[in-house]
């Protein structure tokens, strides 16, 4: 496979690891910030390929994980009591609410479907002119940009009977809250590639100079991960704390001006909810007042209390790197993918879901 | 696929609920061409049940399908319900002979759909050397089935030379793979609605009968399991495996035969192939003396030509299938808990 079999050479790889063994001289903690380096890690086996003295810490960068439970329940709300025609990305579906999962509305006779775009869910709109649709955007700043297109696409052609409902997070305050945070002991971080596509690099630059930490901008090919470990552990090794792009194949300093301008129409920052983790200033995206119209948690005023999550869930200190999945006394046991306590029991990309799955080497 | 019977020339356009009723509608369908059309000495008796005579022990096996679309790239729901069944008693190490059918069809069908799947049948059923001798057809309200369901059962008789089972597994045994994995499900998810993507996949649905008794004929009891890897893909087989029997099994990335296309697709939707459903491969667990010369035997059938040697059963980790990446890394594979669900990113 052209651009993909490149990135998973065994020769390569094992030089590269060769390299970080011959590299690292103390332990050190390095956090991949974003759960498709999670899944790449544990898809390729890599942690346990890795000398004992790097433990890789899973970030928060899993959005199904980090999607607050209220906002489930309102997307379930929409769903069946609204009977809004929902449209969701696929690995939202299973993810639980208070009651029940949208895949469990959906048994139940809701219209919930699963896309890949965002802009298909207008075109739905579009062909069934008597119903609500909405699109559950959530994503990090990757998916921003094609939940915003949506928004304008629609108001362009004026279809008046869709909206999103939006969730989304941002990166570098997940960075800044994770180091903010007493318990924590990260000493570099792997960035994420593709938020960085659309971002760019700038914003990473005060954060390492704020926390003295490395961070490397680093893709999701088992080469891409290994690489940008090395990066990190150099750094460590050398006491430097710089931001460097190990994804400059796809990431450009200054990102994806285009891709930027579209969220900045549509959305505006605002302190955001991150579910297991609690509010984080300025973390997220709200739809601006001009397309209120397209937001639809003002579009439909709904209002739903707090639940309270699963109190044996430890998923806030399991994102922040302060537990391992296997440290919980639930995990495996009362909490498993097909009853998930917790949303990073959910996704494959959450942290404790990648353990229970593909680390199974470790008995539970 | 090209209609080859033409169609017979009816007063109605589409199925309704009356078609399925028993009386003169269901006899105006039926007498328009499917008997005709999948004619044989037993199902021309038209009995209430079929005549058979069968020799030895035999295998039996039934399955339902139900696909959306009906119409896919590669074939159609009609040589799927036909294929499904010949490759499960073919998994027994039978020769399928009978086949029964029966479909419930959503009232709307238009008659050249039903036509045309009843033409892949006939044709299907012709290529792996099976009849169907009974049958039966209903008809549900619109909106209380998805255009049409299809059910096959089937018998056939067991090859002398096989002796198939979990419990014929030993350590040591290597383990092939038919052909090219992940091919059904993304040819069917490439054409579902709201996730249809440009490709050029096909279905794999395909009759493996002949290969399989190929194989036995002259392998025999080298051949200690096989399996067919629909639903779940090749993960959950082999895990399922893995469970019932207390071996540990490993396989290599590497040696995972998967269309170029395929692997791509699976890569843009976030999807893992060896949990992408096949119809027209199997998993053979054969002996280690003899998976040189049965992988070179299968290779030159054209079911088999992408045939490989995929893992091995070992003592180590037993009830666990652990994968080596294609970087040397080791994951255990497990069953998922639903449906795989697409990535956000």
């Amino acid at each position: 496979m052209k651009y993909l079999s490149e990135y998973r050479d065994p020769e390569l790889a094992k030089k590269y690891l060769e390299e970080i063994k011959n590299t690292v001289s103390r332990p050190w903690s390095i956090m991949e910030v974003c759960g498709g380096q999670t899944h790449s890690l544990v898809k390729n086996g890599i942690i346990e390929m890795l000398p004992d003295k790097i433990t890789m810490i899973h970030g928060p960068g899993c959005p199904v994980c980090v999607t607050p439970l209220n906002l489930i329940d309102k997307a379930i709300h929409l769903a069946t009591e609204k009977e809004a025609i929902l449209c969701s990305f696929g690995d939202m579906l299973r993810v639980p609410g208070s009651q029940k999962s949208l895949l469990q509305a959906k048994a139940e006779g809701a219209d919930v479907r699963i896309l890949y775009s965002p802009l298909e869910a207008v075109k739905i709109a579009e062909e069934n002119p008597e119903k609500e649709v909405v699109f559950f955007a959530v994503g990090f700043e990757t998916t921003a940009p094609a939940n915003a297109l949506s928004v304008v696409h629609a108001d362009r052609r004026n279809v008046k009977n869709y909206s999103i409902l939006a969730s989304h997070v941002l990166v570098p305050p997940a960075i800044k809250a994770v180091m903010d945070d007493k318990e924590s002991q990260i000493d570099g971080f792997l960035a994420a590639g593709h938020v960085c596509t659309i971002m760019g690099n700038t914003e990473y630059h005060p954060l390492s100079t704020k926390y003295k930490v490395p961070i490397v901008v680093t893709g999701f090919e088992p080469l891409d991960v290994l690489q940008g470990i090395l990066m990190v552990i150099r750094q460590l090794e050398q006491s430097k704390s710089e931001v460097e792009n190990q994804y400059a194949r796809i990431v450009r300093e200054e990102g994806n001006l285009d891709a930027q301008k579209v969220i900045n129409e549509v959305f505006e920052v605002r302190n955001q909810m991150w579910r297991g983790i609690g509010e984080i200033p300025d973390s997220g995206y709200a739809v601006r007042d001009k397309y209120a119209g397209y937001d639809a948690i003002r579009k439909f005023d709904i209002f739903i209390d707090e639940a309270p999550e699963n109190p044996l869930c430890i998923s806030g200190q399991i994102m922040k790197g302060i537990k391992k999945p296997y440290e919980c006394s639930q995990f495996g046991k009362t909490c498993k993918p097909e009853n998930p306590l917790g949303a990073p029991m959910v996704s494959s990309e959450g942290a404790c879901a990648a353990y229970y799955h593909f680390s199974g080497m470790v008995e539970i | 696929m090209q209609l080859q019977c033409p169609m017979p020339i009816l007063d109605f356009d589409i199925i309704t609920l009356g078609h399925g009723s028993g009386g003169m509608l269901t006899n105006k369908l039926l007498d328009s061409g499917v008997f005709d059309l999948l004619s044989n000495d037993i199902l021309d008796e038209r009995h209430d049940g079929a005549f058979l005579e069968l020799h030895g022990k035999i295998a039996f096996s039934t399955d339902s399908f139900l696909v959306s679309p009906i119409f896919f790239p590669g074939g159609n729901i009609g040589e799927l319900a036909v294929n499904g069944t010949v490759n499960d008693l073919a998994m027994c190490g039978a020769s399928p002979k009978y086949l029964s059918l029966s479909f419930i069809i959503e009232e709307g069908l238009p008659v050249k759909d039903f036509w045309e799947i009843l033409v892949s049948i006939k044709i299907a059923c012709e290529k792996a050397g099976v009849k169907i001798v009974t049958g039966d057809t209903k008809v549900v309200e619109k909106g209380k089935g998805d255009k049409i369901f299809i059910n096959t059962s089937g018998v056939g008789t067991i090859n002398p030379k096989a002796n198939i089972g979990k419990k014929n597994i030993q350590i040591g045994d290597k383990i092939i793979v038919s052909g090219n994995i992940a091919s059904h499900g993304m040819a069917i998810l490439s054409v579902r609605e709201g996730l249809e993507f440009d490709s050029e996949i096909q279905s794999d649905t395909t009759y493996l009968n002949h290969c399989v008794e190929d194989l036995l004929n002259n392998f025999g009891t080298d051949i200690h399991l096989l399996t067919d890897p629909t639903r779940g893909g090749v993960a959950t087989v082999l895990k399922e495996i893995a469970e019932a029997t207390a071996v540990g099994i490993e396989i290599y990335q590497k040696n995972l035969p998967i269309d170029d296309q395929v692997a791509s697709a699976c890569e843009l939707l976030g999807l893992d192939s060896l949990y992408v459903a096949n119809e027209g491969l199997f998993i053979a667990f054969v002996s280690e003396e003899k998976a040189a010369v049965i992988l070179e035997k299968l290779r030159q059938d054209t079911k088999g030509r992408n045939a490989k040697i995929i893992g091995t059963v070992v003592a180590n980790h037993p009830k666990q299938v652990v994968l080596e990446s294609a970087i040397g890394g080791k994951r255990v594979i497990s069953m998922l808990p639903g449906e795989q669900l697409p990535r956000i990113c």
